[in-house]
């Protein structure tokens, strides 16, 4: 009997997709994202007074810098199954590290180079309670937002430090020249191509994938799941503590509550960008429009003089639609399909 | 007992006529036939992808039908939910049980139905007594209040019978449930379901063994690409007859390992040592030649090639691969070395399941693929159209999610990812399990082949006639140690299974 495996000689083949790429690139959770916000600033721009100036814009921009750089990583992390609750708390601690070394004499560049050190060595401590002790992190990370933010706040009391050289403060809120675009977000262009390359070209992103898909399979394939979630956990403390340093330098103020409940609006933003909350689905995208979303809304609505509590409603009823959303989708065609079955065979039966 | 009309009622408990289910335009099944009688065990057979389990599902009220015809005591029924199939009395025992583990047997027994004293409080003592009556029943013991979790496969399987039994289910379906069993576990199955089909159910039971399906039914059902074949009684069929009718062709050669040239020490375990799984486990496998890891299930077959290739840690011992000696507790470093390792599990440990095609077939290469450190879709493609064809996947797209193929082809994709790393040596664990005689056969002819291109192969088979038929060696296990070494002309079942089930000083 000759053998039919390993020969080229009945060779099939296969189509490299299910369906064409416009398909695939329209019909994604990113895409309805993006078409939202698109929406919203187009129904802001119509309606409210100065929406469309580009100070808003540049506003805007400023504002959301520091949720946008968080979430970069907190994306990939997510990615595996594991969540950080503690950014932006390393936020404080490298604010207070950043205004505390500076008073101490140190030059501005070296104290926020050791500020984000500090927030590696942040990030190193989640990622080593949850691969080498075995904790969930869900719960180490509740943990050591608590413990951050009392690090931050103990160092500094209530004061805070505003002593900071101006040449600094203007880099962090300039513009680009001849575009209301802040120059941060060429800093973020830079970040957001990096961790978009790691993601979604790399082994090491294939592999992050395959973990947050199923842990042991990958396991089983030679994915090293430990070492890659300790190194998104310093990645994640150490771009959590760069937000830290242009957080200082946007306010002018080192302060230990610095931050104070951010992790919330980086993480709800994440969700709200397709990456799903049990692993192994979404892409870089997807959360970059999810913080642009709830930016533009926040904005339009704080310029139609509405007030924030109004405004966390809305953002919160947004993300449990956006959550919820797929999973009615899922259930509404499934009902329809067991319907038209049900019509069919009462027609043939 | 069934006190209503069943009993005294002729004719057939069930009958599924032309019954046929499409997803989109996927045809699961095309013209599914098949008639349950009371007092009686009924094997549906077929090779995967036949439509049994799409068969099994309608019944059950998963999946409702497309059209044909679905009568049940003589009525026809449209089951939309599964409650509705269980109310009826149709009870089917799948081969992974869905009990819930932290519960004890008697809770997930009784689970949504306690009965209740005054002021809603659960009956725990009349749960528990009927528990023991229905083990009585069956003649099995099971320990009522032990929590299932630590419970074995076989004794979650009887769990779930007990729950159909008081249920009272006329119909019990059994889908592959001897799959993960032992010999001994599988009689003890047996026996069961003897005792319930004396007691006038009907049984259905769905297995890719025949040696079982001719101990243990009546009548068989044969399926193949979705539709009904032949329904023969089993004294008036054999072996030959129905693997002609489940594959359309003659299967001249289930076993065809070719003589290979055996060559150098490609991997050697040194004193290997778990405490408590396994204990100074010491081979070698040569390449070009297939060793077989022989003995029952949970004898630390699996556990022993885990720890060699890395995937679980090991107190003692060495294992040493061309050379050099792996790193323990490492996958990547046993992979560096030309180590592969096709798990037991496919769904868990196998594949990725809601990944594509193509990146299940790169996760274990998507290092070398990468080009200065990148990798995309049109690398991972290129390799996975090669391997995916080289075995001959049955899927259209490369980005098919491997969680819709069947059984036989999900364990090609998976074979298909470890043969991309190019191994020298390569462990297999069940290669076989839950997949069809015709892939059976090509998985086969497959490991004769690779041994003869000079890989050095060690499988793992709980079934005997694979394991005799395939091995230049056999290895048996008892109780994490290895109590046998035979060579291929050695190794008679007799001598396997004594070995398989005896320590080592009785066997010596």
């Amino acid at each position: 009997m000759t053998s039919t495996i390993l020969t080229s000689s009945q060779a099939r083949s296969y189509a490299e997709f299910q369906q064409p790429l416009w398909r695939r690139m329209l019909f994604t959770r990113e895409m309805a994202v993006y078409a939202a916000l698109v929406a919203v600033m187009l129904v802001a721009s119509l309606t409210v007074k100065n929406f469309a100036a580009p100070i808003t814009a540049t506003y805007l921009l400023l504002d959301v810098a520091a949720i946008l750089l968080m979430a970069l990583p907190m994306t990939l992390v997510i990615t595996t199954g594991e969540i950080d609750l503690s950014v932006a708390s390393v936020v404080g601690l490298s604010s207070v590290l950043t205004g505390v070394l500076y008073e101490a004499g140190l030059p501005f560049a070296l104290a926020a180079l050791l500020a984000i050190a500090a927030g590696a060595v942040a990030g190193s401590i989640n990622g080593l309670l949850v691969t080498k002790v075995g904790l969930p992190s869900l719960a180490v990370t509740i943990g050591t937002l608590a413990l951050f933010r009392g690090l931050a706040v103990g160092l500094l009391g209530t004061t805070a430090i505003t002593s900071f050289p101006q040449e600094w403060r203007d880099l962090a809120t300039s513009k680009i020249p001849g575009t209301p675009i802040p120059s941060v977000m060429i800093l973020f262009g830079v970040l957001a191509v990096a961790f978009a390359v790691l993601l979604h070209f790399t082994p090491f992103g294939r592999g992050i994938y395959a973990i947050g898909q199923s842990k042991e399979a990958a396991h089983f394939s030679g994915v090293r799941v430990e070492r890659t979630k300790l190194i998104l956990f310093i990645l994640s403390g150490a771009v959590a503590a760069l937000a830290g340093v242009y957080y200082t330098l946007r306010y002018g103020s080192a302060r230990g509550d610095n931050a104070m409940g951010l992790e919330l609006g980086v993480i709800a933003a994440v969700l709200l960008g397709g990456v799903s909350i049990f692993g192994g689905r979404g892409a870089l995208h997807g959360p970059i429009a999810g913080v642009l979303l709830i930016g533009v809304m926040a904005s339009a609505l704080r310029l139609a003089n509405i007030t924030s509590d109004v405004i966390n409603v809305i953002t919160g009823t947004l993300l449990i639609l956006s959550v919820v959303s797929p999973s009615v989708l899922a259930w509404n065609s499934s009902r329809r399909a067991r319907a038209r079955a049900r019509k069919e065979g009462s027609a043939s039966g | 007992m069934t006190d209503s009309s069943a009993a005294s009622r002729s004719g057939p408990t069930l009958v599924l006529d032309k019954v046929a289910k499409s997803f989109g335009q996927v045809v699961a099944l095309k013209s599914g036939s098949l008639e349950l009688e009371n007092g009686s065990i009924h094997a549906l057979i077929g090779e995967n992808g036949a439509g049994k389990s799409t068969i099994v599902k309608i019944i059950a009220g998963l999946y409702q039908r497309d059209s044909g015809r679905f009568e049940y005591l003589g009525e026809p029924v449209d089951f939309t939910t599964t409650a509705q199939s269980k109310d009826a009395g149709i009870a089917v025992i799948y081969q992974e049980p869905t009990l819930f583990p932290d519960l004890s047997v008697t809770e997930n027994i009784f689970m949504g139905r306690q009965p209740t004293l005054s002021m809603g409080r659960i009956d725990r003592k009349a749960m528990r007594e009927e528990t023991e009556r229905l083990f009585e029943q069956l003649g099995v013991r099971v320990d009522p209040d032990h929590p299932t979790r630590g419970l074995s496969i076989a004794d979650q399987q009887l769990v779930e019978i007990a729950k159909a039994i008081s249920l009272d289910a006329r119909v019990l379906i059994m889908d592959e449930p001897t799959a993960a069993l032992s010999g001994v576990e599988v009689e003890r199955l047996f026996a069961v379901a003897r005792g319930l089909r004396d007691e006038g159910r009907a049984l259905m039971f769905i297995s890719h063994r025949f040696d079982e399906v001719f101990a243990l039914c009546d009548t068989v059902t044969v399926m193949r690409d979705g539709e009904y074949i032949a329904t023969s009684a089993i004294a008036e069929t054999s072996v030959d007859a129905l693997v002609r009718q489940m594959v359309g062709r003659d299967v001249t050669n289930m076993f065809p390992k070719e003589v290979a040239e055996i060559g150098e020490v490609a991997m050697s375990v040194e004193g290997l040592t778990r405490t408590g799984v396994f204990h100074d486990v010491s081979f070698e496998v040569r390449s070009g030649e297939i060793l077989a890891l022989a003995g029952l299930v949970g004898a630390g077959r699996s556990e022993i090639v885990r720890a060699a290739f890395g995937v679980d840690p090991y107190d003692e011992g060495t294992v040493t691969v061309a050379g050099a000696r792996l790193r323990p507790g490492d996958p990547s470093a046993a992979m560096a070395h030309g180590v592969a390792l096709i798990p037991e599990d496919r769904r868990k440990q196998g594949a990725v399941l809601e990944s594509g095609i193509a990146r299940n077939i790169t996760l274990a290469t998507r290092g070398r693929l990468a080009r200065g450190g990148l990798i995309w879709n049109a690398l991972e493609n290129d390799s996975a159209q090669e391997w995916a064809s080289r075995l001959e996947v049955k899927a259209t797209a490369l980005d098919t999610l491997a969680g819709t193929l069947s059984g036989g082809n999900q364990q090609k994709v998976v074979i298909a990812k470890w043969l991309a790393t190019e191994p020298r040596v390569l462990i297999v664990d069940e290669p076989t399990r839950g997949i069809d005689v015709g892939t059976k056969a090509e998985v086969h002819r497959l490991l004769s082949d690779l041994a003869g291109q000079g890989l050095a192969i060690i499988t793992i088979s709980s079934e005997l006639p694979e394991v005799l038929g395939m091995a230049d060696r056999v290895l048996v296990v008892h109780e994490g140690r290895i109590t046998g070494e035979f060579s291929r002309e050695e190794a008679t079942p007799e001598a396997v299974m004594h070995a398989a089930t005896h320590k080592l000083e009785d066997v010596r």
